[in-house]
């Protein structure tokens, strides 16, 4: 097996691959992305004037003009992380269709995960930069002021994408013990939309409650922290602290997603003839 | 290539009993199967509906987990070295697709060029043989989920090849497709099975498949192997007979009575003969032909249909 000793680049090679088909899977859904680009566009203008009549000049650390950059771009980035998006996984599992992806020989996680980014990279282009512009040109955004902000932020919302991943990964993977997804799949909607600053920013919260946001559950790090980052919330060292954090919590999540995944295919009985 | 010994699988299913009441109870879906094929073999594996045959294939395969029994195929233990076995085996389920839905035909090759670490002019070449002989070039550029099911059949035959498996597993590879597609690929699986470097395992439910394919028939019933050999074997066990029919002129002014030939049935001016194990069909015409007139005459040889029902429905039985 001659194709077996090359090692790394070879690997690396794969992924790109993936990824790359992930990209061109979803960039032939133009209907979807342009329903959801719509969509993304409207609640922006509202949480908009919602969040400017609450925080006035200035509130939580943010004044008006971050408020309104933090909307914008985490408009953005609901769609780019991936928020709300399926994996496929859970459906897989309940079909049995999952076995075309054990006969790989690549580990599920590996292959799902290449694919997410490059659904990640097509959403970027498309819905994250459409609600920007529109947030642009309907209002006075704040552009970083540290010119080390901009790759900072790739980074962040890379490491958001990688913990959102794993994150949808578990939900999914809770078919291999439940044969559906339904019931995680609502909870993880609840925190998404709740507990990731979403909805508003997480310093609006008692202190206490957002420290044990923050501390305990990867959902600050999946929008609250890459927005936190471009609005410039944090000095440089904060915002490099909130990155390193984030790649914590991406690492863990993949672990558990593999470690999820080995346990549910041991128990896995492939529906279907 | 592949030994199995003893290997079992239990499901537990649980039925509704009454209103709320929910009685679990286990069901062997395998039940003990010793195996052994050797490389290059082409092996038919068959039984009837819920015989357990695409089980058997999934544990071989790695993705189902045996309840008991021994596995190694191609020198590995299935289940905990599924990721190195991937590489080694070619599956195919008929019902399933391994492509990707929304990109182009093409493009799930290249990336199973990727992901099995094929280098590029092997993949190229071996798709090309495979191009030409499935007739794939004008499917190439079409996204799979607007392929027919022949047509992507014979892309998730390509798919299951391309990175040169030693054992291709098929269940049911031809299930739905229609005379031509299944004529295609019979063609193509004997070629690959003449060939010789590949082992084929192959469930199907399409008895000329088999005929076509296989030498060696395993058949199984209620998880447990009934049979394991040739079709002459089967026909020889299950006493299976060639016959001679003859349609004559007139009637026979005596009965033509032969060692080895037994007259089946009588039915105005056709006779029905058995010739019983081994005989030859040449003297039973010639006294016919000299006894009478003769209008038509035919040589049945036996339809390995009729043993397998006449199997399958002992297996019901008993
Ligand atoms: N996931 C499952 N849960 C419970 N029972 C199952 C499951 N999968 C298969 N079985 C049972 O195991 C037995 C064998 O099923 P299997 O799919 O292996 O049959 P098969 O020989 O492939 O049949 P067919 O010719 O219909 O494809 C059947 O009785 C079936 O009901
Ligand atoms: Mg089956």
């Amino acid at each position: 097996m001659a194709n077996h000793s090359a090692g790394a680049p070879v690997r690396y090679r794969t992924f790109i691959a993936l990824v790359s088909a992930g990209f061109r899977r979803y960039s032939t859904y133009r209907q979807a992305t342009l329903a959801g680009l719509f969509t993304n566009v409207l609640f922006g203008f509202m949480r908009t004037y919602v969040l400017l009549a609450v925080v006035g000049r200035q509130a939580a650390g943010y004044d008006a003009r971050q408020i309104v950059t933090y909307v914008w771009v985490s408009q953005g980035l609901i769609a780019t992380v991936g928020l709300w998006g399926e994996l496929g996984l859970a459906d897989r599992i309940r079909t049995g269709d999952v076995v075309a992806d054990l006969l790989r020989p690549v580990p599920p996680v590996f292959a799902y995960l290449a694919a997410d980014l490059g659904r990640a990279g097509f959403a970027a282009l498309v819905r994250f930069v459409g609600p920007v512009l529109v947030g642009a040109l309907a209002f006075d955004l704040r552009w970083p002021q540290r010119p080390a902000t901009y790759p900072l932020f790739v980074v962040s919302a890379v490491l958001a994408t990688v913990i959102s991943f794993g994150c949808r990964y578990l939900t999914e993977a809770a078919a291999y013990w439940l044969l559906d997804a339904r019931g995680p799949r609502i909870v993880w909607a609840l925190c998404s939309n709740a507990l990731t600053g979403l909805v508003f920013p997480l310093s609006f919260l008692p202190g206490r409650v957002a420290a044990v946001l923050w501390t305990a559950t990867p959902f600050p790090w999946l929008l609250q922290a890459p927005a936190d980052v471009v609005v410039e919330r944090h000095s440089a060292g904060g915002a490099l602290v909130l990155v390193a954090g984030q790649a914590g919590w991406a690492g863990l999540m993949l672990a558990v997603a593999g470690y999820a995944q080995r346990l549910g295919t041991r128990r896995l009985v492939v529906q279907g003839g | 290539m592949i030994e199995t010994a003893g290997l079992r699988k239990e499901f537990v299913v649980s039925a509704k009993v009454g209103k709320l009441r929910r009685e679990r109870r286990v069901v062997a879906a395998v039940d003990g199967i010793d195996l052994r094929v050797e490389r290059g073999e082409t092996l038919g594996y068959l039984g009837p509906n819920g015989a357990g045959k695409s089980t058997t294939l999934k544990m071989l395969t790695g993705v189902l987990t045996p309840t008991a029994g021994r596995i190694s195929v191609c020198g590995l233990t299935p289940v905990p070295q599924r990721t190195q076995l991937a590489r080694r085996i070619g599956v195919v389920f008929g019902q399933r697709s391994q492509l990707w839905w929304d990109l182009p035909l093409r493009d799930s090759f290249d990336l199973l060029r990727h992901i099995y670490r094929v280098p590029a002019p092997e993949h190229a070449g071996r798709l090309a043989e495979c191009v030409e002989l499935l007739d794939l070039g004008p499917l190439l550029p079409v996204p799979v989920r607007q392929l027919s099911l022949g047509q992507r059949m014979r892309g998730e035959l390509t798919a299951a090849l391309l990175h040169r498996p030693e054992v291709l597993f098929l269940d049911e590879p031809t299930i739905g497709l229609d005379v031509v597609s299944k004529q295609a690929v019979r063609e193509f699986l004997t070629q690959l099975g003449r060939r010789g470097d590949t082992t084929l395992i192959l469930t199907t439910h399409d008895l000329a498949d088999i005929e076509r394919l296989c030498r060696r028939l395993v058949i199984v019933d209620h998880g447990r192997v009934v049979h394991d050999g040739t079709a002459e074997e089967l026909h020889s066990r299950y006493g299976s007979r060639r016959r001679v029919v003859v349609d004559l002129d007139e009637p026979l002014a005596e009965p033509v009575t032969l060692p080895g030939v037994a007259l089946e049935s009588a039915e105005g001016l056709r006779l029905t003969y058995q010739l019983v194990d081994g005989t030859n069909a040449g003297a039973l015409v010639a006294r016919l032909a000299a006894a009478a007139s003769l209008r038509d005459l035919a040589v049945v040889e036996p339809a390995i249909e009729d043993v397998i029902a006449r199997l399958y429905a002992r297996g019901a039985t008993g």
